[in-house]
């Protein structure tokens, strides 16, 4: 039996640099940075003071107050983002078996400032516990992929998918091989993430993980530059409408692109650090290669996980070049966190989706807010700092890590009949 | 000790509960009539009515027993609740 192929029918996005796929895309291409000091609550005493938020966003715009309230922020960027998705898919009752459209979705933690919220009352109060009814499905992180069903009636698979910052890619990855078993025809993919709030920054502060370049902002994201110094918090939801190859034709639905392979893997080493060489880093593109059944050089352009953290982006340098060998130097590389920041269980997708422009535009997005060069990288990698690159992409890597050691990986290539 | 003043009229505590009502279940003001049902008329589900119920606690400033909850299911019944144990 031949396998079945996997197409991208459909995207939706809001992102702190455009609230749908055509501005996001056009910002990404334009070097457009969508860091700015915190509007979502007083970051005053915080270490850090600045984010990628998602500008302009209004629930009450696309749902009434009433279903606006019972929602988490990252349910509500979900929900938005996926009726784009959909819409973009022509997806309709009549034209699809709803039985069989499943959605496959992630969140790094799910709605946290939701359940800041809800202990914070309890904890000022006298005692007595009353905690909001809705405080339990507002919050737990599995609520988009129900929220999303509910909306369009999608009966299929539905479950959420966590591995931290790698998560809405092993969400792409499980959508892809519940569609080649033939456990559905068509999968609502992808992730959200919105944690721009007191425990959000507060917990990575403490960490020592994010930048806190308060007096630029908008450079503060600069993955391989010398002098950066963290990653900048984002916030977005991407969703992809994951489709079979035969199903999406029958049905005569647009084709972006072809979802050829995915990979996962663990570095076994530490909480938050990565394996100083790579270790899973190099094990998980190479799966994802094997999966695909291709060879390292027919890659054109890699979107690495670079979050501008000092040990990370190196890490994942050396990666590349143990996997890519000579090949490595005649890539394109770039880290699209410079301009997104890092956007956790929704890096993946948002990711995968500038991987899904390039093979359609033949683009590719820089890596801004390079300034120095780091001795201990590489000079020979095309990092494609601070402009866009023109270059044919047949195809595209993306590589997404987690807290606690989860790598994943994706490898998207131009649909060919 | 003398008996304490209720700061409430009685119409007051209607017009504060409606306003309630429609915050909360998202309805047009006129179709909280004293005879509304909040599951029947009023779209609300079990969760909605336990919130309601909370939101009543909070903006009258009393504690409502679960099971003198489970008898205030329409607005009317709601309103004189509160009028007779609002403090």
């Amino acid at each position: 039996m031949q396998a079945r192929r996997i197409v991208v029918t459909g995207i939706g996005a809001l992102t702190p640099i455009g609230n749908n796929v055509e501005t996001y895309w056009n910002n990404l291409i334009n070097g457009v940075s969508g860091a700015d000091m915190i509007t979502q609550f007083d970051a005053s005493k915080f270490k850090t003071r600045f984010a990628c938020e998602i500008k302009g966003f209004d629930p009450t715009e696309f749902m009434d107050r009433k279903e606006a309230r019972k929602l988490d922020r990252f349910a509500q960027i979900a929900l938005v983002a996926s009726d784009q998705a959909v819409l973009d898919a022509g997806i309709t009752k009549e034209n699809v078996d709803h039985d069989r459209v499943g959605v496959i979705f992630a969140s790094g933690i799910g709605g946290l400032t939701t359940f800041t919220e809800e202990v914070t009352n309890f904890v000022n109060g006298d005692g007595t516990p009353r905690f909001n009814p809705f405080f339990i499905p507002k919050m737990i992180l599995d609520i988009a992929a129900g929220q999303i069903s509910m909306k369009h009636g999608f009966r299929g698979p539905n479950y959420a998918v966590v591995s931290a910052c790698a998560s809405s890619t092993n969400a792409i990855i499980s959508a892809m091989d519940n569609l080649k078993l033939g456990k559905a025809d068509i999968i609502i993919t992808g992730g959200s993430e919105a944690v721009i709030g007191i425990a959000g920054m507060g917990g990575f502060n403490a960490m020592k993980a994010m930048s806190e370049r308060n007096d630029d902002p908008k450079t503060a994201s600069r993955p391989y530059d010398k002098d950066r110094d963290g990653f900048v918090m984002g916030e977005a939801s991407g969703v992809l409408v994951l489709e079979e190859l035969e199903h999406a034709i029958r049905r005569g639905a647009k084709i972006y692109c072809e979802v050829v392979g995915g990979g996962a893997t663990a570095d076994a080493y530490h909480l938050t650090a990565p394996h100083p060489e790579g270790l899973g880093a190099k094990n998980v593109m190479n799966a994802a290669l094997r999966d695909a059944g291709m060879q390292a050089n027919e890659i054109d352009y890699i979107n690495t996980h670079g979050t501008s953290t000092p040990l990370g982006d190196i890490a994942e340098a050396k990666a590349i070049i143990d996997v890519f060998g000579e090949h490595a130097y005649n890539l394109n590389i770039s880290a699209t966190k410079s301009m997104t920041g890092h956007c956790l269980g929704a890096a993946g997708v948002i990711e995968a989706i500038a991987c899904i422009q390039t093979v359609i535009h033949d683009i590719i997005p820089p890596t801004i807010n390079h300034f120095t060069d780091d001795p201990d990288l590489d000079p020979r990698l095309n990092f494609t700092f601070n402009k866009a690159e023109k270059r044919v992409v047949n195809a595209a890597l993306s590589n997404t890590f987690g807290f606690g050691g989860h790598n994943a990986c994706v490898i998207v290539k131009k649909y060919k009949a | 000790m003398p008996r304490k003043q209720k700061p409430f009229t009685m119409s007051e505590i209607a017009i504060r509960v409606k306003k309630i009502i429609v915050d909360k279940l998202g309805v047009d003001e006129a179709e909280v009539t004293n005879e509304a049902s909040f599951t029947n008329d009023l779209g609300a589900d079990s969760l909605d009515t336990v919130e309601l119920i909370m939101e009543f606690e909070k903006e009258f400033n009393i504690s409502i027993p679960d099971e003198q909850a489970e008898t205030i299911t329409t607005v009317g019944q709601a309103v004189a609740y509160l009028e007779e144990h609002a403090k």
